[in-house]
């Protein structure tokens, strides 16, 4: 894969949950350093659109490649590694601890076990290190989600809603991960429905409306 | 195998004898009812020592089937989407997570094995003699029910089909180990050969572990 290949590259893509077609005939390309916003109201298909790049749901017409890869193939899931999603509602485990969290992310990655709590120190975070991420608000429950992906430094990262529950420092702590994957040569995509509040986060943006990008 | 595949088990037994450390759900909710389960029975047919000798070892596997089961499962249901979609992203080989699972249930359910036979021995008064086999017979019950659980709550979640699948598939499937555990104690106390029972336990794990085995990823791609 050349160093300007699109990262993502959907055409004429199609997505079903169930009996329903959510996505259809999405033609989309993201390229590396570039940020996308995708905007959309509520029930557009956003989030479907995060969940078929992150390869979580097969495209069930139209042809899809994300970082190079071909999502019809067994290959795409040897790409989830270099993919971050940060979803609409936290993927923490309520028992553990927010330290606990990203280190159990650590072991599965490969990552090591410093650079957890190195991650937690960066979201303004290290005092409560050893809070139950039940016991932390949603706020920090996102900050914790956003330390995870500093830690796993993705080639593409894709945010869904990403100033849900976010106070203004919180703010600037997503446009610098933001900036620092495109600094990197990778590429954000980022959905939502506030288009002011994204705008300076992004490079370029399109509208999601009737399940199509345009 | 890759390289990974070791680590990535580990951490996920881990993880899930890590939440259950601290949720303490099996012990404070699992082994107690369990106990009151055993407790239940003398008083429903009565306190006749024979009765009570004869039907021991049944009625100390079917509660530990019945509850070492929903155990299982539970560590595969309280697992919300999002957990699963932020896992499987980390690069997770899906057959290391079944290991990982499998291997985190059932380190507890020995432990709830151990437990529940201590309250049936004195309870049922259960002859000790020949018990030795059950160092044998315990964990192969144990890890045979943590495949089961393990491998019927990812079938459950991959299809969104709820829990109330998943009793429908465990029960008929359980019966081997059930029959097996109880009949390999049995025929030790009537000095008939158990070697068989054990042999079709250790078969039942083994069929079990290359089902979960080969499903893993296709069920991780389903969800």
């Amino acid at each position: 894969m050349s160093a300007s290949a699109p990262l993502v590259e959907f055409e004429g893509v199609a997505a079903r949950i169930g009996m329903a077609t959510i996505l259809r005939d999405v033609d989309m390309r993201v390229r590396p350093g570039e940020s996308v916003g995708v905007f959309g109201s509520n029930g557009a298909g956003k989030t479907t659109l995060l969940r078929v790049i992150a390869t979580l749901l097969r495209p069930s017409q139209g042809r899809a490649r994300v970082l190079g890869v071909d999502l019809s193939s067994q290959d795409r899931f040897d790409v989830r590694p270099r993919l971050g999603l940060i979803g609409h509602a936290p993927a923490l485990y309520p028992e553990l601890s927010l330290v606990g969290n990203l280190e159990f992310s650590a072991r599965i990655a490969g990552a090591s076990q410093e650079s957890a709590m190195a991650a937690l120190a960066t979201v303004g975070l290290a005092a409560a290190a050893d809070r139950p991420a039940g016991e932390a608000s949603h706020g920090m429950q996102r900050r914790v989600e956003f330390a995870r992906e500093i830690m796993l430094s993705p080639d593409l990262l894709l945010l869904d809603e990403p100033h849900s529950a976010l106070d203004p420092s919180a703010i600037e702590l997503v446009e610098h991960i933001v900036a620092g994957v495109l600094q990197r040569g990778g590429a954000v995509v980022l959905v939502s429905h506030d288009v002011d509040r994204v705008a300076p986060m992004v490079t370029r943006t399109a509208e999601l409306a009737g399940g199509t990008v345009r | 195998m890759s390289d990974r595949f070791w680590p990535q088990a580990l951490a996920i037994a881990r993880r899930d004898l890590d939440r259950e450390r601290r949720s303490g759900e099996v012990a404070w909710v699992t082994i107690p009812f369990g106990a009151i389960a055993l407790l239940l029975v003398p008083l429903a047919v009565g306190v006749n020592q024979d009765v009570l000798s004869r039907i021991g070892t049944g009625m100390l596997f079917v509660v530990v089937m019945l509850f070492g089961v929903l155990t299982s499962i539970r560590r595969t249901n309280i697992e919300t989407p999002e957990q699963r979609d932020a896992v499987a992203l980390l690069g997770i080989d899906p057959v290391a997570e079944f290991a990982g699972r499998t291997m985190a249930s059932a380190l507890l359910l020995l432990v709830f094995e151990i437990v529940m036979g201590a309250v049936a021995v004195p309870l049922y008064g259960l002859d000790l003699v020949g018990w030795g086999w059950m160092f044998a017979v315990m964990p192969l019950t144990a890890l045979g029910l943590a495949e089961l659980g393990t491998l019927s709550g990812s079938i459950a979640s991959s299809f969104n089909a709820g829990p109330a699948l998943v009793p429908l598939l465990v029960t008929p499937l359980a019966i081997p180990l059930l029959l097996g555990a109880t009949q390999t104690v049995t025929a030790i106390d009537s000095d008939r050969g158990n070697l068989s029972w054990l042999v079709l336990m250790a078969i039942v794990v083994l069929v079990l572990a290359i089902v979960g085995v080969v499903t893993a990823r296709p069920l991780q791609e389903t969800r």
